[in-house]
Parts: structure tokens; C-alpha cells; sequence
């Protein structure tokens, strides 16, 4: 289905840019990322903690705060509009409706004094103008969709009688109450254990196939992705640094930066006694940005060019993979341990 | 690893119950959480022991039942040959220099008043006559030891990222040389490079210093990387113990199977062949666990022995320990 260029693009962004003025200086926390994203399509964007990703997708939603936040620049296509031109008024429609956002903690989005099953009717009554009784027998469809045990007995719980695995499952049914086009996944199952992560990973993938929307699902996880995203935006210091398909991105990878980040990870047939590939050192600070390429400093590719002039994103040799490294042509022959 | 199999520590049959009072005027019958319910193993000397299990399966209360910092319900704890559980508070003390823990949050685990120094320093000035120069030397030594330059010395630990703040947190432990190290989640909050970055410096260290450690966590991959033998708990039971390729490659538990086809593989194309086992439903209260296997109510395998005979923790193969009746 994702081939890339073919399709229509449901999301396209151009230039997204967004700053936090604080009494340190301003953060750039979203420098000028520009990617589209498809009808049906599962998007992973991953990156270490403080590279932008919730910030962008915030942004997105038009959830950041203004002030101390800015959107200085860039468009946010969606529908055949710019979301960032909208009027707040309209954007609440756009919010819930047309796009959906679920975060790694369920308590931010479930109000801890109502029931569940009240939680989403309302919103079932609000956007899809049902009454309460037609809101009630969907919304108990809705958490046997999501797996809720006994859904008719649980539709008056309250959340604090839910486990953190049927939280979070009943934050993606009230989610998908209302049939979003995109349905934004922040970290959702980081704080589960493994177990209870597989199952809602498996409820995501089930979900998308069965009701046809686009996913972006934001990890710092790269083992998390790889088997339910089409394509990855990896992210660094407020920079899309490196994007393409699954396979491409873990088995052709261009970036030292996800080198870096794979390398980190042990692999399942490795051998015993074999080291990881740890990156040295720390993010740059989104305050002092430097001024060519922002992961120079780690990097074990750097040369002088790296440091004086910002690499951009360029196309490699696969449709849709991109990278932006002044060296990608070079460090790809070298191979990826 | 060592092939002497000389034995460190022992932990046999170890419960720790903790008390919960359900309310102050009901009725005053006191009920338990069994965070660790009949737990045996060994750890051999400089090898690296792996324990595993979710969240709130006992793993951190086993660890500190070990060092005494919890005393436990029953069972005992055998330290290179000496019973710790009989031991008083006063001869406790020397043997604790022996055994050391590193904790998970490098935030809270730190003074926050503190500089580095005296942070690192505070062991030995609780156990040795080291002072002066000799002290400010052996300090100096373990902040290089850990990678962190000595002219740290002076600062505070809001001065650091978490990945140097655990490294900080290793210098102390190391500070009295001791024989175990116990790592209770020592990543768990660190970002993915600076994960590998601690575990290459553990690894280093244990190669340099000879040390053991219990190391617990709950990112499998991680937990299966570093050590030579591994331990699945659930809900305050060992399910399985054995070899990490062999628990890996030929789990025989359905927890530990279900557990280990869960772990994420972060490549598309052997992730997309592996068979994933999905389980059914939570962990159940370990206050009310359940009769028979606790396991029962989220196996697949389940047949009518389990909910009512608890199976036998046995060596199936030589070195190969399962809590099941069909493994
Ligand atoms: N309200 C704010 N004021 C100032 N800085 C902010 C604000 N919100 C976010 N930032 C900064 O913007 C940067 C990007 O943050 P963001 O939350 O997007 O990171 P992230 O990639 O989602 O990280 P994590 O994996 O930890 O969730 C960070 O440096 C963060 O400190
Ligand atoms: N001091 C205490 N008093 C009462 N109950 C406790 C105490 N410490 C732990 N428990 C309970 O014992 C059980 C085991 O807890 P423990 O902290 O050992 O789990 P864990 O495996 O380390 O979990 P995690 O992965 O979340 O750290 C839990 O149900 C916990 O609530
Ligand atoms: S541009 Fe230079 S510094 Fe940046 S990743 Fe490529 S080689 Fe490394
Ligand atoms: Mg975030
Ligand atoms: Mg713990």
C-alpha cells in the first residue's frame, strides 16, 4: 500500500519549526522537519529523550503552548488545509475527529472523577451527535474492540479500577470514538511491561488493518517499531536525520546516528561476550545549536565539512530512504557491525 | 564464564510477607502480599545472574532480602558460607562492605546536598581508617575507574546527565571492593545509548575486578546480553532458571515462553517471522494470588492440576530449573 509516491498523501508537513522561549535562552526543539504521510499508513518516529518527538507532534495538534512555545514556521497539510491556519474553534473539530492522540500516560487523558463508559459516550454524543443510549451500546462495542474483559460490566468503572494495561486500552477506545484519520500514539505502552505491551502492539496493528487509518507511533524504542511501522523517521536534536521504510532503515541503515542507535541495542543471536556499540558522549544542547551538523560531536565519521555546514536530507539509493550525513556515500561501505 | 562454580551466595526457600492493614477500624485480621514466596538459587562466583519478571513480581525485594536490608519471613541467605539471616545488625555490618547495590533512579538514589566526592567517599569513612590524601586518592581512582574525570570531585549531582549519575552510583558501590554487586534496574531510565554505555562499563568492570553481580531488570534483551545464567519470577515465584541461550533458545515455561516471544527484535524481517504467544488478561493481585500454579489464570497450557497443585520447582536437565507440571 505505501508505495511512496503514488498516493495522495493524508498528512503532508513542510517545514515544521517550534521554539520554547525560557529564562536560559530558546530551545529549539523542532528545526524544520518536513515529511508526508499516507492513507493507511503506520509511521514510527523514534529518537532519544528531548529530540522533539512529542514536541512535533504537539505541534501537529496545536497542543504546545504559546507562550512560552512559538510555531515560528512551517504548514501542517491535512484535509487540503494548513492545520496551523486554522482558528482554535476549528482545530477542536479537527482534534478527536480527524485526528486522534493517545499519550504514555492515560491519566492525562481519563478524568479520574467519571466513569470510563461515561468518558466515551460523551465524546460519542459530542462528535458523532448520538444520544445516550445509542452512545452507550457503542461505546461498550468499543471496549470489546480494545479487549476489555466483561466491557458491559467495566463501562462503569472508574479508571483507577482499571490495570495500567486496560487504561491504556480504554484510552484508545475513547481515541478511536470518533474514527480518526490518524490516530497519534505517544510512547503508549513505555511505562507496560512486555507482556501487556505485545498485547496492545498486536490491538494497534489489528485496529489499523480493520478500520483503515494512518498511525504514527512516537518510541525511543527502535526494537518496538521495527515489526509494526511501514516507515521510520528517526529524529536527533529537533532534526529528521534519517527516514525511509522499515527494511531499508535496519537493514541498509545510512545515518551513524541510528548505526549508533542499533548498535545500542544487543541483538538476539549475538554471540556471548559480544560488546555493544555504545555512542559517546551526550545530545547537543537545543539552546546552543550547532552550527553544521548537529550530531558532530558523537560522531566517529566527522570530518571538518561537518562541522562548518549543516547536512540536509538527501535521497539515497532506495525510493523513499533519505539521509541527512555529508559522508552517508562513504560510511555505507564501510557496513554496519 | 568461570567454569570453578564455586558458590557466592546462596538463597534458600526465602519468603518475605509484608502486612497490610485494611483500614483502622475493620476488622483486625492482618492480610499478606507475598512478594517472595519460597525463592532458592545460587550465584557462582564472578559469574553475572540475570532476574527477570514484571512488574512487581518480587525481583527488588528479593535483592534487598539479600543484603538484609529487609529481613526475611523465612528462609535463609548464605553468603560465602556464613548464614546472613542469623547474623545481628553489628555483624551484619562487616560482611555488607562485601555486598553492594546499585539502584535504579541515578536521581533519587543520590544526595541531592552532596558533591561527588563525599558521596563516594561515605562508605569508606563508614568502613575504613582511610583519610587525607589516601582518601582523596581512592576517590579520585573510582571516578576514573568509571570514566568520569577527577576533578569532578567538587561538584553536585543536578551537575550531571543520568547516564554520569549512574556512573557515580557505581564508583560508590565499588568503593569497599566489594565481591556482589547487585544492580536493581540500573538503565531502566536511561536512554538507549547511554544504556550501552553503562552496561560496556559494568562488563569492564566485572572483567577488571573480578565482581559478581545479581543483575535485575525487565528489558529481557539487556538482561540476556549481560548475564551468564537467568532467573523468571512471577508473582513472587521462580518460574524458570537456566543458562541464557538455553533459556532463550529453549524456554520451558509458557511464562517464560510467552515472556520471551514478547521481547521486541529490532529487525523487521526476523520480528515479522517469530511467532508471537499473546497472553490473556493481568498479573493478579499478590495479595490474592490465585490456587495452585500462579500462573494459571494467564496459561495457555492450563489443564485442571494447575488450579489446585502448585507444581514442583525441579532440575529438568542439569542446570535447567522449572516450576511447571508439563515442562
Ligand atoms: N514547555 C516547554 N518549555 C521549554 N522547553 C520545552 C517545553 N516543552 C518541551 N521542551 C523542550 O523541547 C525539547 C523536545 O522535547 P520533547 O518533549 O519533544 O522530546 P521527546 O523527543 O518527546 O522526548 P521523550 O522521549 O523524553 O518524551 C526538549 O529539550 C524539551 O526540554
Ligand atoms: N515495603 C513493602 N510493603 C508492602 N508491600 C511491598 C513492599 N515492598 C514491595 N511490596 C509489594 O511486594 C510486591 C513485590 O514488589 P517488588 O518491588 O519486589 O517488585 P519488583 O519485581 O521489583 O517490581 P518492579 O519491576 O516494579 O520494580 C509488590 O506487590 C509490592 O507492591
Ligand atoms: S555529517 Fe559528518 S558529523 Fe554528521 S553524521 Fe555525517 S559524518 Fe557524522
Ligand atoms: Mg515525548
Ligand atoms: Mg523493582
Amino acid at each position: 500500500m505505501t508505495n511512496g509516491t503514488a498516493m495522495k498523501p493524508l498528512m503532508e508537513i513542510k517545514n515544521l519549526t517550534t521554539r520554547f522561549y525560557t529564562q536560559d535562552g530558546v530551545v529549539n526543539a523542532v528545526n524544520g522537519i518536513s515529511y508526508t504521510l499516507d492513507p493507511g499508513e503506520i509511521l514510527g518516529v523514534v529518537g532519544e529523550s528531548g529530540c522533539g518527538k512529542s514536541v512535533h507532534a504537539l505541534s501537529i495538534m496545536r497542543l504546545i503552548q504559546i507562550p512560552p512555545g512559538e510555531i515560528p514556521a512551517g504548514e501542517v497539510f491535512f484535509g487540503g488545509r494548513d492545520l496551523l491556519k486554522l482558528s482554535e474553534r476549528e482545530m477542536r473539530m479537527v482534534r478527536g475527529h480527524e485526528i486522534a492522540m493517545v499519550f504514555q500516560d492515560p491519566m492525562s487523558s481519563l478524568n479520574p472523577v467519571y466513569t470510563v463508559g461515561f468518558q466515551i459516550s460523551e465524546a460519542l454524543m459530542l462528535h458523532k451527535k448520538m444520544n445516550r443510549s445509542q452512545a452507550k451500546v457503542r461505546a461498550i462495542e468499543l471496549l470489546n474492540l480494545v479487549g476489555i474483559p466483561e466491557a458491559t460490566k467495566r463501562f462503569d468503572n472508574y479508571p483507577h479500577q482499571f490495570s495500567g494495561g486496560m487504561r491504556q486500552r480504554a484510552m484508545i477506545a475513547m481515541a478511536l470514538s470518533c474514527e480518526p484519520k490518524l490516530l497519534i500514539a505517544d510512547e503508549p505502552t513505555t511505562a507496560l511491561d512486555v507482556t501487556i505491551q505485545a498485547q496492545i502492539i498486536n490491538l494497534v496493528i489489528r485496529l489499523q488493518e480493520e478500520l483503515g487509518m494512518s498511525v504514527m507511533w512516537i518510541t525511543h524504542d527502535l526494537g518496538i517499531v521495527a515489526e509494526m511501522v511501514h516507515r521510520i523517521n528517526v529524529m536527533y536534536a529537533g532534526f529528521i536525520i534519517e527516514r525511509g521504510f522499515v527494511d531499508d532503515i535496519y537493514n541498509h541503515t545510512l545515518h551513524p546516528y541510528t548505526m549508533g542507535l542499533l548498535g545500542s541495542l544487543p541483538s538476539i543471536d549475538e554471540a556471548p561476550g559480544t560488546k555493544l556499540i555504545s555512542i559517546p558522549g551526550l545530545p547537543p544542547d537545543l539552546i546552543a545549536l550547532p552550527e553544521g551538523c548537529p550530531f558532530f560531536a558523537r560522531c566517529t565519521y566527522r570530518v571538518e565539512q561537518c562541522h562548518q555546514e549543516r547536512p540536509q536530507l538527501e535521497n539515497a539509493q532506495e525510493a523513499g530512504h533519505t539521509v541527512a550525513c555529508w559522508r552517508w556515500r562513504e560510511i555505507q561501505g564501510f557496513g554496519v557491525a | 564464564m568461570n567454569s570453578e562454580n564455586k558458590v557466592l551466595l546462596q538463597v534458600i526457600n526465602l519468603k518475605k510477607y509484608f502486612p497490610v492493614s485494611r483500614g483502622l477500624f475493620t476488622n483486625r485480621q492482618t492480610r499478606y502480599v507475598k512478594a517472595v514466596d519460597d525463592v532458592s538459587f545460587e550465584v557462582f562466583d564472578g559469574e553475572t545472574l540475570g532476574l527477570v519478571g514484571e512488574t512487581g513480581c518480587g525481583k527488588t525485594t528479593v535483592a534487598r532480602t539479600i543484603l538484609q536490608l529487609y529481613r526475611p519471613t523465612s528462609g535463609n541467605i548464605i553468603f560465602d558460607g556464613i548464614d546472613l539471616t542469623s547474623l545481628a545488625e553489628n555483624e551484619l555490618r562487616k560482611i555488607r562492605r562485601r555486598m553492594q547495590m546499585i539502584f535504579q533512579d541515578p536521581y533519587a538514589s543520590l544526595n541531592p546536598r552532596m558533591t561527588v566526592g563525599n558521596i563516594i567517599s561515605a562508605p569508606l569513612d563508614v568502613h575504613t581508617d582511610l583519610g587525607g590524601k589516601e582518601k582523596q586518592d581512592k576517590v579520585q581512582d573510582l571516578l576514573r575507574l568509571v570514566g568520569l574525570n577527577p576533578d569532578f570531585v567538587n561538584r553536585y549531582p543536578h551537575e550531571f546527565s543520568g547516564g554520569q549519575r549512574q556512573r557515580i552510583g557505581i564508583a560508590r558501590a565499588l568503593a569497599l571492593n566489594p565481591d556482589l554487586v547487585i544492580c536493581d534496574e540500573p538503565i531502566s531510565s536511561l536512554d538507549v545509548s547511554i544504556q550501552a554505555q553503562v552496561v560496556n562499563l559494568l562488563e569492564e568492570l566485572q572483567d577488571r575486578l573480578g565482581l559478581t553481580y545479581i543483575f535485575v531488570a525487565h528489558d529481557l534483551s539487556m538482561v540476556r546480553h549481560i548475564s551468564d545464567r537467568m532467573v523468571v519470577m512471577y508473582l513472587g515465584k521462580v518460574m524458570e532458571l537456566a543458562d541464557r541461550n538455553e533459556i532463550y533458545l529453549r524456554p520451558r515455561h509458557p511464562y517464560t515462553r510467552a515472556l520471551m516471544s514478547a521481547v521486541p527484535i529490532p529487525n523487521p524481517r526476523k520480528a515479522r517471522d517469530r511467532q508471537r504467544i499473546l497472553l490473556k488478561g493481568d498479573i493478579p493481585s499478590p495479595l490474592n494470588p490465585p490456587n495452585g500454579c500462579n500462573f494459571n489464570t494467564r496459561c495457555p497450557m492450563a489443564q485442571a492440576i494447575c488450579f489446585n497443585t502448585d507444581p514442583e520447582y525441579r532440575e529438568i536437565e542439569p542446570r535447567h530449573y522449572v516450576a511447571c507440571h508439563f515442562a
